[in-house]
């Protein structure tokens, strides 16, 4: 397959030759890594920025590694995905996380929650057809990662900004405050102070522009705790405006079910007799 | 990757299927000439959706189930919808309706140009990818990403975000778009109209081989209107029946080579079945609008299709279909009324179909009196296609056998992206073996 060298550009003048760009994906919807699709605008301009390297999902070629950035979807559930994590780390110069799942080990973590051999029972007829781990886990529990985009899914824009500030070698500016930030920018009006609707917006971490509550719904955390979440006191709001136990538990068990701070939290809603994997972490 | 099998005979496997959505294989064993075997081997990890939703709220499945799939949430959000609503007895406005309607053809314009132009023209132009194709189709592969990004901006005025949207609510949504709000993209969506015609013309262009497979098809048939977001279910055997039936005519069947269930109606006893563009125009071509009609007419589409390679002829047409609609339900918007009805929970079971851009997406949910999920079900359209897939390969790889590897690799790969497999969705697929002698 053609890779097309010394297509260099205005965006890379510094560079020798464009960098190259995999993406990778282990347990995941493709929500992340369709993101990069859905840059219309830029996608083009981001294919003469970068050499796309390694990408199934958009071409069949396949240019060797190493490479420059790799961006990684999805996390870690079987005992094959165990060994090519590993590999694609080897590989990669750059290992950039993309998504819940490879951030904080996605929805399929309530797996750990449960005992997966029941999980794969009540799915597969046949369930010793079937390899999978009793747990879900985030790339970073296997392999040191450089820098993690949160969200479920990643937002565009930040992607852009990530793949920008790599292609320049600076820092990325992807803000790590609440959601509440973003939606008093915006000019909403608080859904919880006003309507009482439950909101995780004061412990997730900004990104999504704060969509949820400008289309009057409460933040529903998919790009997991902002760095100073106080969990526990929005437990006790949700529980005014009339969340059960149960109800607190589940909401801080979603997409980011196994992040520290909402695993933390959820445990403390979990009903007694059900908090046996409590010891584990 | 190819290699000879101990006994003389011939693996061809391909290891990573590029252009699909999730992760698959291909193996295809050929004996004295013959092929002895054609699997396609879902390798996409397991996730466990149906175990976890056991024990969640009846409030959850469209925010939970949007993720199994980040090209078609919508088709989950919608399905796992009318499931609930029907467990719990509760119908929805017409109002709420056409927003479903409208937000699902985003999603069938974002999906199906995704298809058309970045997936599956690189195979009959002969390139490895859309970027690849830029380079000497700059316009082709321009006007493939100007329609996908007015589906997905479509996606985001209704629902708020493409991937996942944040709006959909058991009961409707938790706001309607101001008539503003949504007259703002019609601009957008008449070009993307335009667009889609020129797909049309450039997609009936293409050179297709002589294939015609006998499968069934099944489909939704709504009362009125192409099949979107509802129907209920019709197949070209002349069976009809309520979707709450689904669960007793389709079988799903777990296969030692795929971590996705393979799906056969009525027992299989008249072999495999297929959904999808195919199958919704040969069951309702008659409900086309009059200009994707013509379109479909003018690219030489008869009163069927049975070709697998011309499904991009009528994913294209079915781009005309989905813009011609949008454009319709917000011309008639008014915005008026409530966003959702309410759903008290009850204990129950419910069904929910829908025409996902691969095909009917089906969710069965079983609820306790406080509306605690007991029971999932969720048979997802690449499922329902994979033995079809199979059977394609079988007929084809027999008749390509002085192909060489290459070639016949690349033959299989356009042959199974001819599906517009979601191998995420269906593990809830592809690496190619092909054995021969």
């Amino acid at each position: 397959m053609t890779s097309n060298p010394q297509g260099n550009n205005l965006q890379t003048s510094s560079r020798p030759r464009r960098p190259k760009l995999a993406v990778w994906k282990f347990a995941s919807c493709d929500g992340c890594q369709l993101t990069v699709l859905n840059c219309e605008d830029e996608l083009i301009p981001l294919a003469g920025a970068v050499e796309i390297a390694y990408f199934p999902e958009a071409t069949r070629a396949v240019v060797e590694g190493p490479y420059d950035v790799s961006l990684v979807e999805g996390s870690i559930t079987t005992p094959d995905d165990l060994e090519r994590i590993q590999q694609v780390r080897r590989v990669s110069r750059r290992l950039i996380t993309i998504g819940a799942c490879a951030t904080s080990g996605g929805i399929q973590a309530l797996r750990n929650f449960a005992d997966v051999a029941e999980f794969r029972s009540v799915v597969y007829a046949h369930p010793e057809y079937v390899a999978t781990l009793d747990r879900s886990t985030p790339i970073a529990a296997h392999v040191p990662v450089d820098f993690e985009l949160r969200g479920c899914p990643i937002d565009k824009h930040q992607l852009l900004e990530l793949l920008a500030a790599e292609l320049q070698g600076r820092t990325p500016r992807i803000a790590t405050h609440s959601v509440c930030v973003e939606c008093k920018r915006r000019g909403n009006v608080c859904v919880t102070v006003a309507h009482g609707t439950p909101c995780l917006g004061p412990v997730t971490q900004a990104g999504c522009g704060a969509l949820c509550p400008t289309f009057s719904r409460g933040c529903y955390g998919c790009f997991g705790p902002q760095d100073t979440p106080n969990t526990r006191s929005l437990a006790d709001r949700l529980a005014v405006h009339g969340m059960s136990e149960p109800e607190v538990m589940r909401v801080f068990r979603t997409f980011n079910a196994a992040s520290e701070a909402f695993l933390r939290e959820s445990e403390r809603h979990e009903p007694t007799t059900g908090s046996l994997e409590q010891g584990e972490r | 990757m190819t290699h000879k099998h101990k006994d003389g005979g011939h693996v061809l496997h391909v290891g990573t299927l590029a252009r699909v959505e999730g992760e698959g294989a291909m193996h295809i064993e050929y004996r004295d000439g013959e092929v002895a075997d054609v699997q396609l081997r879902i390798y996409e990890p397991p996730r466990f959706y149906e175990a976890f939703l056991r024990g969640r709220s009846y409030t959850e499945p469209p925010d939970i189930t949007a993720r199994i799939c980040g090209i078609c949430p919508v088709a989950y959000q919608m399905s796992s919808c009318w499931a609930i609503e029907d467990a719990c007895g509760v119908a929805v406005t017409p109002e709420i309706q056409a927003l479903r309607r409208l937000l699902y053809c985003g999603e069938w314009i974002e999906s199906h140009a995704l298809h058309v132009y970045l997936l599956h023209a690189p195979d009959f132009l002969g390139y490895d990818g859309a970027v690849e194709m830029a380079a000497d189709h700059p316009a082709v592969v321009e006007r493939g990403l100007r329609l996908k990004k007015a589906g997905n901006r479509l996606m985001e005025v209704v629902g708020g975000r493409s991937v996942h949207p944040v709006n959909v609510r058991i009961g409707g949504f938790y706001r309607f778009p101001s008539r503003e709000e949504l007259r703002g993209i019609r601009p957008d969506l008449e070009r993307a109209l335009e667009d889609s015609l020129e797909t049309v013309r450039l997609v009936a262009g293409f050179e297709f081989p002589d294939f015609e497979q006998p499968y069934e098809y099944l489909a939704l048939r709504p009362e009125t209107g192409y099949p979107i977001e509802s129907g209920s279910v019709v197949t070209t055997s002349g069976a009809s029946f309520d979707v709450r039936d689904f669960a007793t005519r389709i079988e799903e069947v777990h296969v030692a080579h795929s971590n996705a269930l393979h799906s056969r109606l009525d027992g299989g006893v008249r072999g495999p079945y297929s959904v999808g563009p195919l199958a919704r125009y040969t069951l309702n071509a008659d409900r086309l609008c009059p200009i994707a009609r013509e379109a479909a007419t003018a690219a030489g589409l008869g009163a069927t299709c049975r070709n697998p390679f011309r499904s991009i002829i009528v994913r294209a047409v079915e781009l005309v279909e989905a813009c011609h609609e949008a454009l319709r339900i917000i011309d008639g918007w008014t915005g008026d009324g409530d966003a959702s009805v309410p759903v008290p929970a009850r204990a129950g079971e419910g069904y929910g179909a829908s025409e996902a851009p691969r095909g009917v997406l089906f969710h069965r949910y079983v609820l306790d009196g406080s509306g605690i999920i007991q029971d999932a079900q969720i048979v997802p359209p690449t499922s329902q296609n994979q033995p079809s897939v199979e059977a394609d390969l079988r007929s084809m790889v027999g008749a390509w056998a002085d192909l060489d590897e290459h070639a016949l690799q690349h033959r299989c790969e356009h042959a199974i992206r001819n599906y517009d497999p979601c191998i995420s969705c269906a593990t809830h697929f592809l690496d190619l073996t092909v054995e021969r002698t």
